[in-house]
């Protein structure tokens, strides 16, 4: 099989009319490496996407393949694949003339179609459904269809626009694992779109975090959860979401709005117009610890090995994941600690994350990131 | 109990079929066994005498041919057009809404209006076609007087007329395949071409089928034009089966030969009609 292309994305824009869609982006998919496009409905990934497929003409800005410039090459000569969200398959043919349809196009020869449709029906576990249409066949299996359309193609590039939605939960957790598994062993570069952060953390190498047209951050998904770049990073990551409270700033340091305790050193928080916003991911707090910020609980919701306490901290409210181990009762007033780690420092105005000096490089299994160093530039 | 609400319910529709569909359908069956009651003379059974007749009617036979003539072209020519309109007004050209318009009009006009628009087209001298020719210096032409042209002439009509219907069909079912088959049949390499015959042509099947049955039913029933512009002539060059049965009908009085005709004439439909069902329905896909 044909190893992955790189692809690099450069300054792409995309407008129809005045309204922009994709505002001006650039990142890179490492050959062989599995990149996800995440970012609520709406900020452009499909656009972004079928702009690198070629199926949307891009307004500025360019796409190169293998680094060759492919921004005004038609689809079939940027050597990829793509699976739809839709799954687009031809209704009127069977599972086995979908699957080989774009080797008929290009004229491959009978015997080796015949072997190609052999090894991708066996991969994809669809051996006794060739002959079935589309209509007669399951959703996850339409969905391995459309997959198996991409990979017999052979292309170093496979491109896929939210490919699980149509999927119930637990097929789509199966099929998660499958793609990426498939990923790998194909060795094919993967850029996937989707909205779920969930999908994107588990599968992805690089997360591209896009936000109206703009990237917001560009990281593997360790850093993306450890050292957001943005307030918005850091809410679209993780559930439940991270807490940002208001910081005030004393002579003593910087302390959660209301509450006397500082947080953070003064020499953290400078004197900046507009303040700071304070993140803590809730599964960072602890409850019970002693010396902590005192905070009232409000609300307990049970979820099997967690609880989630909805706690108030003077009038802010924060939200705590926490053991089941811990009993707290509503109207209990608790000390809530964490680690210097766990807290994250934004700027108010522009959302963006202020880098404490105190600050280490993310650990990931093997490799060292180097915080920041390739984290796209947040907020405008 | 049920099955009387049940009849109640059908009632009112089998009422008005029965009186007005399979009464009169039967009545026609029964009366080409007898002969025309005249004056003095009562209907009398004649067996397959009208039948025979038939047979030996020289101006049956032409007109038979005439319909066979004005089917053959009618039916593939005006779906072809239709379905090349349809493609053409469902791409991103500017101004498709006035096309589509302009397409459709045809269909909204009474053939009888269609009819008299076109004899300002084919009058001898004056007509807009004579007038265009002859500013290039051809000769005036008379395509309705002239035996060879006059069924020609009205075959063109009832595709102008035919082909902006069909066309609705069309671009109705081209209009339901979602966008994104041609977008992953691009992706594969599929050019213009082979994306029209692999993909959207087998689609539009059921559409095609509809459409050229009612093409076959149409090419047998439209010759309203054929009143206002040729009165079936000259020398009966452009008449067709239905105006001949009802100049049998309500000029002669034949009525018995009437219902004859009229019996070929339905026995004929319903051959092509279930011949075509049969013929298509195997490569037709539904979805
Ligand atoms: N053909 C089009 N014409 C005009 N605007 C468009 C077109 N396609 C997309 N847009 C706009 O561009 C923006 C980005 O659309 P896009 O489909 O890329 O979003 P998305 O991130 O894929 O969202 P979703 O998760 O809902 O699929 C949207 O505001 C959308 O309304
Ligand atoms: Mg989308």
């Amino acid at each position: 099989m044909s190893a992955g292309v790189e692809i690099e994305v450069r300054d792409l824009r995309k407008a129809w009319g005045d309204s922009v869609a994709v505002d001006g982006i650039g990142f890179t998919a490492e050959a062989g490496a599995f990149t996800v496009l995440l970012g609520p409905s709406g900020c452009g990934k499909s656009t972004t996407l079928r702009m690198i497929a070629g199926l949307e003409e891009a307004t500025s800005g360019a796409v190169l393949i293998g680094s060759q410039n492919v921004t005004r090459q038609p689809p079939n000569a940027r050597g990829i694949s793509m699976v739809f969200q839709s799954y687009a398959l031809f209704p009127h043919l069977n599972v086995a003339e979908n699957i080989l349809f774009g080797l008929k196009v290009r004229r491959v020869p009978a015997a080796e179609r015949a072997a190609r449709l052999q090894r991708t029906a066996g991969l994809l576990g669809l051996d006794g459904l060739l002959d079935r249409r589309p209509s007669q066949i399951s959703g996850g299996q339409q969905q391995r269809v459309a997959l198996g359309r991409a990979i017999i193609s052979e292309k170093p590039i496979c491109l896929m626009d939210e490919p699980l939605s149509n999927l119930d939960a637990k097929l789509r957790h199966e099929m998660r694992v499958e793609l990426k598994t498939l990923q790998q062993k194909l060795g094919i570069t993967m850029v996937y779109v989707t909205h779920d952060q969930v999908e994107a953390i588990a599968m992805a190498d690089r997360i591209v975090v896009m936000k109206g047209g703009q990237i917001e951050q560009s990281a593997d998904p360790r850093t993306l959860y450890q050292r957001p770049a943005s307030v918005f990073v850091a809410r679209f990551i993780g559930t439940p979401p991270m807490n940002i409270l208001e910081l005030a700033v004393g002579p003593a340091g910087g302390m959660i709005s209301g509450d006397p305790t500082p947080v953070l050193p003064r020499s953290v928080v400078d004197d900046r117009d507009g303040g700071f916003q304070l993140g803590i991911r809730p599964e960072d707090i602890e409850i019970g610890q002693p010396g902590g910020i005192t905070g009232t609980v409000e609300q307990v919701e049970y979820l099997g090995a967690d609880q989630l306490v909805d706690c108030r901290i003077a009038d802010q409210r924060v939200l705590i994941r926490a053991a089941n181990r811990q009993p707290v009762a509503v109207g209990q007033r608790v000390s809530l600690t964490w680690g210097r780690d766990s807290l994250h420092l934004f700027d108010k105005r522009s959302g963006a994350r202020i880098p404490a000096t105190d600050e280490r490089p993310v650990q990931a299994a093997g490799r060292t990131f180097q915080t920041n160093a390739e984290t796209g530039a947040a907020g405008p | 109990m049920e099955w009387i609400y049940g009849w109640l319910l059908l009632s009112p529709a089998l009422v008005l079929l029965i009186a007005f569909t399979h009464l009169p359908a039967i009545n026609t069956l029964w009366g080409s066994f007898f002969s025309t009651p005249r004056g003095q003379r009562p209907a009398k059974f004649v067996g397959l005498g009208n039948y025979e007749t038939l047979l030996a009617d020289e101006t049956f036979w032409q007109v038979f041919s005439n319909s066979f003539w004005y089917a053959v072209v009618t039916i593939p020519v005006s779906v072809a057009l239709a379905l090349l309109m349809a493609i053409w007004v469902d791409g991103k050209l500017a101004g498709r809404g006035f096309v589509r318009l302009a397409y459709f009009a045809p269909t909204v006009l009474p053939l009888i209006a269609v009819a008299n628009i076109w004899m300002f087209f084919y009058t001898p001298g004056f007509g807009l076609i004579d007038q265009i020719s002859g500013a290039f210096g051809f000769p005036s032409v008379n395509w309705l007087g002239d035996p060879d042209l006059a069924l020609g002439a009205v075959i063109v009509v009832a595709i102008w007329k035919e082909a902006g219907f069909f066309m609705i069909f069309y671009l109705a079912a081209l209009q339901s395949i979602p966008p994104q088959l041609r977008e992953a049949a691009a992706i594969e390499g599929a050019d213009r071409w082979t994306f029209f015959r692999r993909i959207t042509f087998p689609l539009l099947m059921p559409t095609t089928l509809f459409v050229s049955v009612n093409a076959v039913i149409n090419s047998f029933r439209l010759v309203d034009h054929i009143f206002v512009m040729t009165d079936g002539g000259p020398d009966n060059a452009s008449s067709l089966l239905l105006f001949y049965i009802y100049e049998v009908a309500f000029k002669f009085w034949d009525t018995a030969y009437a219902s004859t005709l009229t019996v070929v004439l339905l026995v004929l439909l319903s051959v092509l009609a279930v011949g075509q069902f049969f013929l298509l329905d195997k490569r037709v896909h539904y979805r």
